[in-house]
């Protein structure tokens, strides 16, 4: 071992250290940002330490040096300035685009071995001779095509720029994705036997499945799969390490990917869904429409602003539910004036969080964060469930399916199951909705039939905006 | 390094990664996607691995390039957007007081 490849060793694992401690300290709330500063941090350090091999062996060629450049000025400059312009609420398809560029890197290094096998000094780098490095190729190609374009099109879906297309709810589907599959397969063996032109039938099909995949999966389930995109993303990586033969590579893919599962594991549960029907059961709004719950609302109690105002004014403690509809109308600053003012008047306000709220479990955090709602009035679900009973008002702003009582009372609905906030063991409770129309699972909620709810109908941020003006006239944290 | 030895690093690397993120507050999972999405954009070290090695072939340099600029991307967006997302979690205790 001479000195620059015990250098890159050394450089390498204090990189996959604190790569994991990284991953690690995200976990937390305390030590969050550091830690991802940190993962940064080892993401240089790993550029540093492959750069300083190459100068200490067989050198950089100013050509490549120019190429690098090229690359890594244009890469990071549109890749800062997304992320300092994107507003909080696209945080998903950010995701999700970020997401897909890491697969394309993936696959175009792959690609780029396969048409140009590239010699090196040092080790017998000719790649198309050994099994593994095709597998690997294969493998890195196969997943990576997956990920980007299953990305884009998780990001033109919740962009609103793709609508779920009606025969993709069919049947067909299976069969068409089915057929991709298969000719994949045919592909990798073809790619195996020797054919190196068969990469492009790969490559192709590939995307097209991935693309087919994706495609039938609606709303409510896409952060699942942007979740287990990312998790893709990182066996792409990984199976571009074996391309290359780089360790760091491969632990870090690995990791990436192994956390990525565990994260949609999570994400499926909070929705009461399993990752079989997520990805093979289509968008559930389109099966349960028919089925049980549809029924006509009966005793639907609508109220003004005012009298809404003149209740929350009467409030020891109100508790604020929050979902995807508050995110849309982009209403979490205005609500967070309306809050300021019942806290000033001495009421008790809680926000509940469901773990699904918003459109990705910790979305709607961020979204309050951003509007300086302090962090210990966020409550999450098992925690706040208890505190109903004792409550006089319920705000619940563009939430629905997290508030049905359905789920727990209603053994053949499809919510059935499902972790709920209990809102309506609370005095009162008032649903700001636009409409009468369902959720994302197009279910009845049982919870605007009883006596204790009231509708107010109309934006959440007019009716907010409304609320705070009725407030102001009743006097409500005017001192 | 061979095979097999590369094949132990990815089997224990995945093991670490399910240990690591065990337990995980609801509020975290999204910047922790989003963090981890950003060390997926690794594969940038196998782009500038392919630029060095492509020993003046052109269309290699460019394919090296491209992937280098997606991996970026990837990297420094996603690491600037978790930030982005962490430091509104730091700013609130402060406030409080």
């Amino acid at each position: 071992m001479n000195l620059p490849v015990i250098i890159k060793f050394v450089i390498d694992l204090l990189a996959v250290l604190l790569l994991a401690l990284g991953i690690k300290g995200l976990s937390k709330v305390k030590s969050a940002r550091d830690a991802n500063r940190l993962a940064a941090f080892a993401m240089s350090l790993s550029v540093i330490g492959l750069l300083s091999y190459y100068l200490g062996t067989s050198g950089i060629a100013i050509q490549s040096w120019i190429w690098i450049i090229i690359g890594s000025i244009i890469g990071s400059l549109f890749g800062a300035i997304l992320a300092k312009k994107v507003p909080m609420t696209s945080m998903p398809e950010t995701v999700a685009l970020f997401n897909g560029c890491g697969g394309m890197s993936s696959l175009l290094v792959a690609l780029g071995v396969a048409i140009f096998p590239i010699s090196s000094g040092q080790e017998n780098f000719d790649f198309f001779k050994s099994l593994i490095n095709e597998v690997s190729i294969s493998v890195s190609i196969f997943v990576g095509a997956i990920t980007f374009t299953g990305s884009i099109v998780a990001m033109a879906k919740l962009q609103g720029w793709l609508s779920t297309p009606v025969w993709t709810q069919s049947k067909v589907r299976h069969f068409v994705n089915i057929v991709f599959a298969v000719a994949s397969l045919i592909a990798f063996f073809d790619l195996i036997n020797g054919n190196t032109s068969s990469i492009w039938l790969l490559v192709i099909v590939s995307s097209l499945l991935g693309i087919g995949v994706t495609l039938p999966i609606g709303g409510a389930d896409m952060p699942v799969v942007i979740s287990l995109l990312n998790s893709y993303s990182g066996i792409a990586a990984a199976a571009a390490g074996f391309v290359v033969d780089s360790q760091l590579l491969i632990v870090a893919g690995a990791m990436v990917g192994a956390a990525g599962l565990i994260l949609t594991q999570v994400m499926c549960k909070g929705m009461n869904r399993s990752l079989v029907s997520v990805l093979f059961g289509g968008s559930l709004s389109a099966q349960s429409t028919t089925s049980s719950g549809s029924g006509e609302y009966t005793n639907i109690t609508s109220c003004s602003v005012e009298e809404c105002a003149l209740t929350l004014e009467a409030a020891n403690k109100v508790i604020i539910v929050p979902g995807y509809g508050l995110a849309v109308a982009q209403a979490q600053h205005t609500l967070r004036e309306v809050t300021k003012k019942l806290e000033l008047n001495g009421i008790e306000v809680v926000y509940a969080i469901h773990p699904v709220a918003g459109r990705m479990p910790g979305h709607m955090n961020v979204l309050l964060a951003e509007a300086d709602v302090p962090y210990e009035q966020l409550k999450e679900m098992d925690v706040v469930n208890p505190d109903f009973p004792a409550t006089d008002v319920v705000l619940v702003l563009g939430a629905n399916d997290v508030v049905n009582p359905q789920a727990k009372n209603d053994s053949s609905s499809p919510l059935y199951g499902m972790p709920v906030l209990d809102v309506q063991e609370a005095r009162t409770v008032f649903v700001i909705k636009r409409g009468m129309s369902a959720g994302y699972s197009g279910i009845k909620n049982d919870l605007f039939d009883l006596p204790n709810t009231s509708m107010v109908f109309g934006d959440a941020k007019k009716v907010l905006n409304d609320l705070i003006g009725e407030l102001k006239d009743l006097g409500v944290g005017e001192k | 390094m061979s095979f097999i030895s590369l094949l132990w690093v990815l089997l224990l690397g995945s093991l670490l990664g399910l240990e690591l993120i065990g337990k995980v507050p609801p509020t975290l999972h999204t910047p922790l996607m989003s963090g981890a999405n950003a060390i997926s954009g690794i594969t940038m070290l196998a782009a500038l691995t392919l630029i060095v090695k492509a020993e003046g072939n052109v269309p290699l340099l460019i394919i090296g390039s491209v992937s280098l600029g997606f991996a970026l991307f990837n990297v420094v967006g996603g690491f600037f957007v978790t930030d982005r997302m962490l430091a509104m979690f730091s700013r609130k205790p402060s406030n409080k007081k």
